[in-house]
């Protein structure tokens, strides 16, 4: 995993800045070109976070906010792996995920959503990639929700993801959706990918292998961050 | 036809949208009990090496409108120029500094803030050294990817002169939206930086 640059990154398969069917990109997206910069060590490294960070419940939503009872809601289990673009799973990557509860309602000052939040759900959590790459999380499947885009926009079931690479510049945010949600392809943030194939590749498909019988039901979402080129040092070829 | 090289596709950026806070800064937006302490919120401690300086500023939208709702993460070398991660293969980095910071902006006045120290320089890959910077990273709704910049200091006009990256900014009326002013506010160091997303004075955001 140590070596080189990033692979340049594909910005044709990412959502460009400008895409006014998400009204508010239009007045926040850059107008001018993006400067191209080969990566130097400022891009090259990046924080790293230690396992101790990490408490007990942090991947637990079911239970880090829990005060008189459990959350209502489909119980789940979310897990995969952050890999590279060489299919390699990338091993202590700092993955962060936040939510709406069962009802479509976020915990936060500014929602305004007419559905209840649930005292026993908070919606934040984390975890910190293994060995080989995987992680997983226990929680509510989070509902739709309408937001004031169209008149009458709403957003599919989905949880956000932020991820840490090993280096600053494979540093990532994204959303994962649901397998079959219909919402998904009405959606104007999820139509910012251009390609149908990039936004395949955030629906995450039930995993029934992975299900606790009578408990919960799983779904599987692997990530993938940039790869890295090999550097030469002398005659010794690092990274592969 | 030929082999298929077998890669994989980056995953797909989506917004990081409006309540990115309780995901990143839980204790800010009042989710507490969940975390001891929001990520990246102390750079420094009592140990830290260098001189000690605060970042702030503000991001404004293409209508000249502060964002209130933006998360700005920035990653930086300590004072001798060496990163605290695994990539360093140089010196091991002042164990007293996390060279990570992140701050959402305050939700009434769209501030962010770093309390943090001045990096020393980091060499370009040529050998030549870059002047003093920090990475800057800034996600919100309305952004679909992530936006890359830097930020400078206004005090290092020599080493700014010099900067492998800056010197070769073909616009050079656009170098001055990554240097940041230096000033005294309460008895501390201050830069002030400004990122403008869109229009006349569009701060410049690279492709890394």
């Amino acid at each position: 995993m140590s070596g080189g640059s990033f692979y340049q990154r594909d910005r044709t398969w990412h959502p460009p800045a400008f895409t006014p069917g998400y009204k508010t990109s239009v007045t926040r997206s850059p107008q001018k070109a993006l400067i191209a910069l080969d990566n130097t060590l400022s891009e090259m490294t990046g924080p790293v976070f230690g396992h101790d960070m990490i408490g007990e419940l942090d991947n637990d939503l079911i239970r880090n906010f829990a005060k008189d009872g459990e959350p209502i809601g489909q119980r789940i289990i979310v897990h995969g792996r952050v890999l590279d673009e060489d299919g390699r799973g990338v091993p202590g990557a700092l993955v962060e995920f936040w939510q709406a509860n069962g009802g479509g309602r976020y915990r936060h000052k500014k929602e305004t959503y007419l559905a209840p939040l649930d005292p026993n759900f908070g919606g934040c959590g984390r975890t910190i990639t293994a060995d080989d790459g995987s992680y997983r999380f226990r929680t509510i499947k989070p509902g739709p929700y309408p937001w004031p885009n169209g008149v009458n926009d709403w957003r599919p079931a989905h949880i956000h993801f932020s991820i840490f690479g090993l280096g600053f510049a494979q540093r990532l945010i994204t959303q994962m959706y649901f397998e079959g949600d219909p919402l998904i392809w009405q959606c104007p943030i999820v139509a910012t990918i251009p390609d149908r194939a990039a936004v395949e590749r955030l629906v995450a498909p039930l995993d029934m292998a992975n299900t606790v019988p009578m408990d919960a039901r799983a779904y599987k979402f692997d990530i993938v961050l940039r790869g890295r080129r090999s550097t030469m040092f002398e005659n010794r070829m690092e990274g592969n | 036809m030929v082999q298929s090289l077998d890669r994989l596709k980056e995953s797909a950026s989506q917004t990081a949208g409006p309540y990115v806070h309780i995901g990143c800064t839980p204790n800010y937006c009042g989710i507490e009990g969940v975390y001891a302490e929001d990520l990246g919120k102390h750079m420094v401690d009592a140990d830290t090496k260098g001189e000690r300086i605060r970042i702030v500023g503000r991001v404004f939208d293409g209508v000249g409108t502060p964002l209130k709702d933006a998360l700005v993460e920035i990653w930086q070398a300590d004072a001798d120029g060496l990163y605290p991660s695994p990539g360093e293969t140089r010196g091991k980095a002042d164990p007293n500094f996390s060279g990570f910071g992140r701050s959402p902006g305050d939700m009434a006045t769209g501030e962010f803030v770093f309390e943090t120290i001045k990096p020393g320089k980091v060499p370009f890959k040529d050998g030549r050294l870059q002047a003093p910077h920090v990475t800057l990273w800034i996600v919100a709704r309305g952004i679909n990817i992530g936006l890359h910049t830097r930020m400078y200091f206004g005090d290092e006009a020599a080493a700014n002169e010099a900067d492998p990256i800056l010197s070769r900014i073909e616009h050079r009326s656009r170098v001055p939206t990554l240097i940041a002013a230096r000033s005294e506010e309460n008895g501390v160091p201050t830069y002030r930086h400004d990122i403008s997303l869109q229009g006349e004075n569009e701060t410049i955001f690279f492709d890394i």
